[in-house]
């Protein structure tokens, strides 16, 4: 089973993150669960929201306690909350931020785990572009399909358009692809610079 | 036709199968996108025909579903927590006049202190109001239960509360098989009404009933849910033949074959347990999950029959009768009668705490050596409660409970989960 959590903020759309990524799964033929975690309905009040994935039915709903994969959707909750409890070591981390691991102050947590595994994509600007917003979530989502290729480009988009129609759906079905080819190139980055 | 959707969203297009001729609904967490999702099909004429009616309160919304009912409509509406409550007294009209509306009850906490989250308070507080509770497991249990509670409902002439749990249920996104228009019109004849509010055939419907018959009627009312125990798991069996799944029942076993120790639960709650029994079984643990679908009626007899090869049960429920312990519990004791069992109960998940399976292999590790307390309650903050009780001891003014709980917890913006 692959658990994933989604942080961000109340606004950005951190539960229709988790639901698209279970629509996308579902798309790929498999099992999926998506659920927030409720109360903190506030606009910019920490969001967390858990998408889990398996090949069986899944009958478990405690909240997601130790990840395989995180996506922050805010870099500005890295100080506020310690998004990384519970990583498995050999997990995926995706922070929507312009800066890079070690800029972030993240250098500790990247020693940690995997360091191909964690990337940053500059999501808001990214969804600023195509949407003339800064919504990161679809966007990430994109990132994701590239970072860890457990679910595919595709099945993202079609979740995004199942969720959202005309342009908006376009623009975020755009915003997605150009994440998944930013996080491509930095990943293929990062495995030159560890060849090296 | 398979879809991935949201809990409430499945249920609202499953009640839109049913052909509801009147839906009227009062907005309330966590049951607000089902009566959401249905005005939307009312307003897009895809359910048709129906009456979409707002109304100004719960009191109002039980109070025009009955109206409905009794004039021959097939009526729904949702509630949760405080507005259940608002509407007591209507839900209580309902069954008396043996109106078969039936009604989501997203479970919700009630307060005070004020809690949106997820336990069985709610509709347990209306354990005795004479409708039938349907507990669901997961998102296809509960719009496979709605089809089921109108057809059980409309048969016996009274009323079936479908209970699903808040957020947990009613806000998850996982994959459900929606049944065909066709085949919910094949299971679910259109409703016949035993008595009708009819101008070209006046009755009235609603009498004052002194000593001489109001033990009789009320005797009636047990009588349908006598007969329940009977239809419950025939509709759920032609159901399956139907649909070709299994959903609804009155009890369901996970397991149970040679268990010496079964834990009985209702809800969503039964898979974290399904997962945590199939781990405590890999580790030889001898033990299995009672699920109980139907909690009124209470199945005595098929409770009994599931829990009587086994050493101990442990009751694990979202509810507590406060100066008792156990709401549930009591009936499995009344099921149990005469047998020579070890009995717990376990309190867990109040107001939406998190049932992790490492807190149920704990608790379930210590019931199956006899360690655990008659009544636990499970994961509890001991040190925050002791010090509000020596707070209390201290002091005569030691001000309101929850704001100093909460002072002590400090901040839980900052925690992951």
């Amino acid at each position: 089973m692959l658990q994933i959590r989604i942080h961000g903020r109340g606004g950005q759309g951190v539960v229709t993150a988790a639901e698209m990524l279970s629509v996308a799964a579902f798309e790929q033929g498999r099992h999926a669960q998506a659920f927030p975690s409720f109360g903190s309905e506030r606009t910019g009040a920490p969001v967390v929201a858990f998408c889990r994935i398996d090949d069986r039915e899944i009958r478990l709903r405690e909240p997601i306690l130790a990840p395989d994969v995180l996506i922050v959707q805010d870099p500005t909750l890295l100080h506020q909350v310690d998004v990384f409890q519970g990583l498995q070591p050999d997990g995926y981390v995706l922070i929507n931020s312009k800066r890079s691991f070690d800029e972030l102050g993240l250098a500790d947590i990247a020693a940690r785990f995997r360091r191909e595994r964690l990337i940053t994509v500059p999501a808001s600007e990214i969804a600023l572009k195509h949407l003339g917003r800064p919504l990161p979530n679809a966007v990430l989502l994109g990132g994701f399909a590239a970072l860890s290729g457990l679910v595919s480009l595709e099945a993202v988009a079609h979740a995004i358009r199942e969720k959202f129609s005309g342009k908006v759906a376009q623009g975020n079905v755009d915003a997605a692809s150009e994440a998944f080819e930013v996080v491509k190139n930095e990943m293929a980055e990062l495995a030159h610079a560890q060849t090296d | 036709m398979l879809k991935q959707t949201e809990g409430s969203q499945a249920v609202a297009e499953a009640v839109a199968l049913c052909r509801p001729e009147v839906i009227c609904a009062y907005p309330i967490s966590p049951q607000t996108h089902i009566v959401e999702g249905l005005g939307e099909l009312v307003k897009s004429g895809t359910l048709k025909p129906c009456e979409f009616i707002n109304v100004e309160s719960e009191f109002a919304a039980m109070s025009v579903a009955i109206g409905a009912s009794a004039a021959g409509a097939r009526a729904y509406t949702a509630t949760a927590s405080q507005g259940l409550l608002f509407m007591a007294e209507a839900v209580f009209n309902a069954s008396g006049l043996g109106l078969p509306i039936v009604m989501t009850v997203a479970n919700r906490a009630i307060g005070a202190p004020i809690n949106i989250w997820n336990d069985h308070s709610d509709s347990m507080s209306q354990r005795d109001c004479g409708w039938l509770q349907l507990f669901a497991e997961n998102n296809q249990e509960a719009l496979d239960l709605h089809i089921q509670a109108f057809r059980l409902g409309e048969e016996l002439s009274m009323p079936v509360m479908v209970c699903m749990d808040g957020f947990i249920l009613t806000h998850a996104y996982e994959r459900i098989d929606m049944p065909s228009q066709a085949d919910v019109d094949a299971f679910l004849p259109p409703y016949e009404p035993r008595q009708v509010l009819d101008p070209a055939e006046p009755v009235s419907i609603g009498a004052m009933v002194g000593p001489e018959a109001f033990m009789e009627v009320r005797y009636l009312a047990h009588a349908k849910q006598n007969q329940a125990l009977l239809r419950i798991p025939q509709i759920a069996d032609e159901f399956a033949r139907r649909f070709g799944r299994a959903s609804g029942g009155l009890v369901r076993p996970y397991r149970c074959e040679d268990a010496q120790t079964i834990v009985v639960a209702l809800g969503s709650v039964i898979g974290t347990l399904k997962d945590t029994i199939d781990d405590l079984r890999a580790g030889g643990m001898k033990i299995g999950v009672l699920g109980i679908q139907s909690f009124r009626p209470f199945p005595l007899a098929a409770v009994r029959a599931a829990l009587q090869g086994a050493k101990r049960v442990v009751v694990l429920e979202k509810s507590f009768c406060v100066g008792l312990g156990g709401i549930v519990s009591t009936d499995v004791r009344m099921a149990l009668s005469g047998l020579q069992l070890h009995g717990y109960t376990v309190i867990a998940g109040l107001g939406g705490r998190a049932i992790t399976k490492a807190s149920l292999a704990r608790t379930l590790t210590e019931a199956q050596s006899d360690k655990l307390q008659p009544l636990t309650f499970m994961d509890l903050d001991w040190p925050l409660v002791n010090r509000q009780l020596e707070r209390e001891a201290k002091m005569r003014r030691s001000g309101p409970i929850a704001e100093n709980l909460l002072r002590d917890v400090g901040s839980v913006a900052s925690k992951v989960v």
